[in-house]
């Protein structure tokens, strides 16, 4: 090899010892405060739960208390957000993956869903306030159950269009060729083809309402008593988490702590369980 | 997948879906069926359509809440708003400059931050990692990108605003203070608490989306390409620029722009470290500021109905605006990668 | 597809059936009373099963949600005007006396030892006074070791009664700050980091080294925090405890109109930044059954609740001006007119 190749390999090296050198200080420095912070969580949740955390109210400052009734209420109001936005997600998904995809309407569809999905979730809530909690007089966790729903429906509608999109297109049209109703089609075979990946979607909607504070904020504000009732303010996981770790009580801090890890592990096991349904997909 | 369609023979057999097609039927009963076939049929096909109108009627509604919230405000100022710096609600003033510079300077921070770490951590997964660490790291971003925003921000309050102060602020207060302008970017009290504080950890907070959308794209590039340029000689990091970047950009900037998107729009994490001061007095990092977002937080439960609210809503039409734009641009971006790449987009 | 249906509508039925029970009731407003009346809420709950939610909001948003009748009851540290009461046709009427403290986080500085007035405390939020070993603060202060470092001034982030109480004392004693930024829930802070609530400052001032900050005296003692002696009108330096708060409110005059201002008051024992806090309820109430059961709350708080209150440090109204309280609630009435029983 001539002396000027030499010399370009040997810059050629220089360069990549530098970039991957740089690129992993880089991930060093990124990983050792989010390890830190998972750290954080993990053992100051677990220091802060106990079996009062699940069966009492949340309590005055300074007393001993748990976050059972933020947990219901978080439960309830993802839960029941789930059920209204899930439908219609999925309805208007179909309609994109099979009702005209390439037609006009779709393509607004498509992209107002995409802008949807990018808005800041405050704003939501702010939405939803003067909706529903100015014109009804009163904060209620159905206000807070249609903040979240907001949130559910983008999220769905883009997935149940893609996981339809993949199913194989000869088998909707073997069951065309047999005689079957469009509705049929979609219900009996192309959905339930697409099953796992819908569920998936719907999962990983449940998981970002989950820890969404914002949009709980103007509309179902929060309760410090148990509450079965929604017409009225409920507590809720993440406002409550939002309101002890701000405050200086040592006992409030604790609890947020814990509520924070309860969430952790919650949003973990539903992405966990959602990666478990796409792969025994394929 | 469990559904196999059992084409041909048209006799049922056990695993066919006979359900959806009943075999015997008389005349009358078939077209019977058939016109409750086709009701239905309408039916489903008008509630699809009337879902998608619902999502089209959804961002129309909130657009025009939003707009008619933020009419006072609006009326008043119109885009001057946006340049204004005066934030009183006392003697009914208001202005926009302030939070919007907060949630622009924040965001960009933590882009700036983000991208090299998530692009370091993706590299070194797909790349450099050693089989057992993969899974493990992995499964710890996505543990990551699990955990709710809020934490971030009391982390940040609590742990991270000290060692910040201790061992950047101070440190730099020391060394730079004196110096004519670049003082002027680190004076303050050097509390941990500010743009620079809330970037950082706005950073910290996107680091998992980006590195797993990053570690997923990276992850799909065809073996071939990489282990053709490899047989060609190439070292590593010629591989990662010249091949699986180009390859999965799009993917990249897509990621890139998601996490944009959450920086803009963040709330829990920002509002316990920015600080929330309405006023832009100086340019310095160290000085508490205010964001958009953080402003709402605050001050939307208190905003009297008259132009503080409206002002408020205004932000929050800004806000709005703001990641409509960033959404805009990145389709357009990679609409012209994909053009330039002669790939119909 | 109608399995799906019938069980959200099963759901949603359950969980509107269940109506809420017409006692429970919803308020919203000042931070500066929120550990009494949680402690308030707790214990009435324990008396009668009857849910008083209170959220420590702020004062603005105290003022706020009761105009938009989103909630039962509002509460707030800044009174409102006879003219605006009026207007709004809203009743006032006071439930405690507390006091507001400087608090600050400087190494070496036990509780009581350092000695502020209303000028320095102005200067310091005005940002004229920028470091703790500024003259002004050294004159004060001869024997303390005050380091040579930043101010860290905090302030309330959203609208608050605390921040008017505060306000208006600065405005009394500093010409300078009368101008400059005058007295407000949400002033024009020229400088300073906004913390939400008290509970905010608190968490604030107690983790930020050389800050200062004002809360309300029972967060002091619930945070074990740092406390500042003040100068009062009578040019002694007091420490804040009920006592001093109850001096302050001795010249109080109740029967004239609830509408009381208790800043900078004198006496010698008097604490300068001292003030009532009040809750607030339309007169005319189209929920007559939140109504009663809100007005039964108070009722049972002033019979019972005084205990609470001394040892959370605030000033529970003398007995005179309770009963003065309790016949203003004749004026709260239902759509036909007729007087909420209590």
């Amino acid at each position: 090899m001539s002396q000027g190749k030499v010399a370009k390999f040997e810059a050629r090296k220089r360069t990549n010892q530098i970039a991957i050198a740089s690129s992993m200080a880089a991930m060093a420095f990124g990983l050792i405060w989010l390890i830190w912070i998972l750290w954080q969580t993990i053992f100051l949740g677990i220091h802060g739960l106990s079996v009062a955390t699940f069966t009492e109210m949340t309590p005055a400052p300074n007393d001993p208390g748990g976050i059972a009734n933020a947990l219901y209420g978080s439960f309830v109001m993802v839960m029941l957000a789930t059920f209204v936005g899930t439908p219609i997600g999925v309805m208007a998904g179909i309609y994109l993956a099979e009702y005209n995809p390439k037609g006009q309407l779709s393509n607004v569809t498509r992209f107002v869903n995409e802008i949807l999905l990018s808005a800041p979730s405050i704003v939501i809530g702010l939405f939803v306030y003067t909706l529903v909690v100015a014109r009804f007089n009163t904060f209620s966790g159905w206000a807070g159950i249609l903040a979240l729903a907001l949130i559910v429906i983008p999220v769905v509608i883009r997935t149940t269009e893609n996981m339809l999109l993949l199913v194989p297109y000869g088998l909707r049209e073997a069951a065309y060729a047999l005689g079957a109703p469009k509705w049929k089609v979609i219900i009996g075979i192309t959905l339930k083809a697409a099953r796992s990946g819908v569920v998936t979607g719907i999962l990983l909607a449940v998981a970002r309402i989950s820890g969404e504070t914002a949009p709980l904020l103007f509309t179902s504000l929060n309760n410090q008593f148990w509450t079965s009732s929604l017409n009225g303010p409920v507590a809720s996981l993440p406002v409550t988490i939002f309101k002890f770790a701000m405050s200086p009580y040592q006992n409030w801090q604790e609890l947020a702590w814990a509520g924070v890890f309860l969430i952790t592990l919650a949003v973990l096991g539903l992405n966990i369980l959602a990666r478990v349904l796409t792969r025994q997909k394929s | 997948m469990s559904y196999q369609p059992s084409i041909g023979d048209g006799v049922p057999d056990s695993n066919s879906s006979s359900h959806l097609f009943p075999t015997r039927m008389n005349n009358s009963t078939h077209k019977s069926s058939q016109r409750i076939n086709g009701l239905v049929d309408r039916l489903f096909g008008w509630a699809a359509l009337f879902a998608a109108c619902l999502t089209l009627s959804m961002l129309m509604g909130i657009l025009l809440s939003l707009v008619s919230g933020a009419w006072p405000a609006i009326h008043e100022y119109g885009f001057g708003f946006l340049t204004r710096s005066v934030w009183d609600p006392v003697k009914s003033e208001f202005g926009g400059l302030v939070m919007i510079y907060g949630t622009l300077a924040t965001s960009i921070i933590a882009l700036a931050i983000a991208v090299p770490v998530s692009f370091g951590i993706a590299l070194f997964l797909t790349e450099l990692s050693p089989a057992w660490l993969k899974r493990p790291l992995g499964t710890a971003i996505e543990l990551l990108a699990a955990i709710p925003s809020i934490v971030y921000g009391m982390w940040g309050l609590l742990v991270f605003g000290p060692i910040l102060s201790a061992y950047v602020q101070i440190p730099l207060q020391k060394l730079l203070g004196s110096v004519p302008i670049v003082g002027a970017l680190v004076g303050g009290p050097p509390v941990g608490i500010g743009i620079l504080s809330a970037g950082i950890i706005l950073a910290i907070m996107i680091i998992p989306f980006i590195a797993s959308v990053m570690r997923d794209v990276f992850e799909v590039t065809p073996p071939l390409l990489k282990e053709s340029a490899y047989a060609l000689g190439s070292t590593t990091w010629e591989v990662v620029s010249k091949v699986v970047l180009p390859y999965t950009k799009a993917g990249v900037i897509g990621g890139i722009m998601l996490g944009l998107g959450r920086a803009l729009g963040e709330t829990m994490a920002v509002t316990f470290v920015i600080g929330n001061m309405n006023q832009l007095n100086s340019i310095s990092f160290f000085e508490p500021a205010n964001s958009i977002t953080s402003a709402l937080a605050n001050e939307f439960a208190e905003a009297s109905t008259g132009l503080h609210q409206a002002s408020l809503i205004y932000l929050g039409l800004v806000l709005f605006f703001i990641t409509f734009v960033v959404l805009t641009l990145s389709k357009l971006l990679l609409s012209r990668m994909r053009k330039n790449e002669g790939t119909s987009s | 597809m109608i399995k799906h249906l019938s069980i959200i509508a099963a759901v949603f039925a359950a969980f509107g059936v269940t109506a809420v029970q017409a006692q429970d009731i919803t308020g919203a407003g000042a931070s500066f009373p929120a550990p009494l009346y949680s402690k308030w809420a707790a214990d009435y709950n324990k008396a009668t099963s009857i849910k008083v939610n209170y959220q420590s909001v702020g004062s603005g948003a105290g003022i706020k949600q009761i105009d938009a009748k989103t909630v039962d009851f509002g509460a707030s540290d800044m009174p409102l005007t006879d003219d605006e009461l009026n207007k709004k046709s809203q009743l006032q009427f006071p439930t405690v006396i507390g006091g507001v403290v400087p608090v600050v986080n400087i190494a070496g500085i036990a509780p009581g030892k350092l000695l502020l007035t209303g000028e320095v405390l102005a200067d310091i939020y005005l940002g004229k006074i920028t470091k703790w070993d500024d003259a002004a603060i050294k004159a004060l202060n001869p024997t303390l070791s005050l380091p040579d470092a930043l101010i860290a001034p905090v302030r309330r982030s959203d609208g608050s009664g605390t921040s008017f109480i505060f306000t208006n004392y600065l405005s009394k004693i500093s010409a300078d700050w009368k101008a400059k930024v005058g007295e407000s829930t949400a002033p024009n802070w020229p400088v300073g980091l906004g913390g939400k609530g008290n509970e905010g400052v608190s968490a604030f001032v107690s983790r930020i080294p050389n800050s200062i900050g004002y809360v309300e005296y029972s967060y002091v003692i619930q945070n074990k925090m740092t406390y500042a002696k003040l100068k009062n009108s009578a040019g002694t330096f007091v420490d804040p405890d009920d006592t001093a708060f109850k001096a302050a409110a001795a010249g109080a005059d109740w029967a004239k109109s609830f509408y009381q201002i208790l800043t900078n008051q004198p006496g010698k024992d008097s604490w300068p930044i001292t003030g009532a806090t009040f809750i607030l309820m339309h007169k005319v109430q189209d929920k007559p059954a939140n109504a009663s059961s809100a007005l039964k709350f108070f009722d049972w708080a002033y019979k019972n609740g005084d205990k609470t209150a001394d040892d959370l440090d605030y000033v529970p109204m003398p007995n005179s001006v309770k009963d003065a309280i309790r016949k203003s609630w004749s004026q709260i009435k239902d759509a036909s007119g007729k007087a909420i029983a209590f």
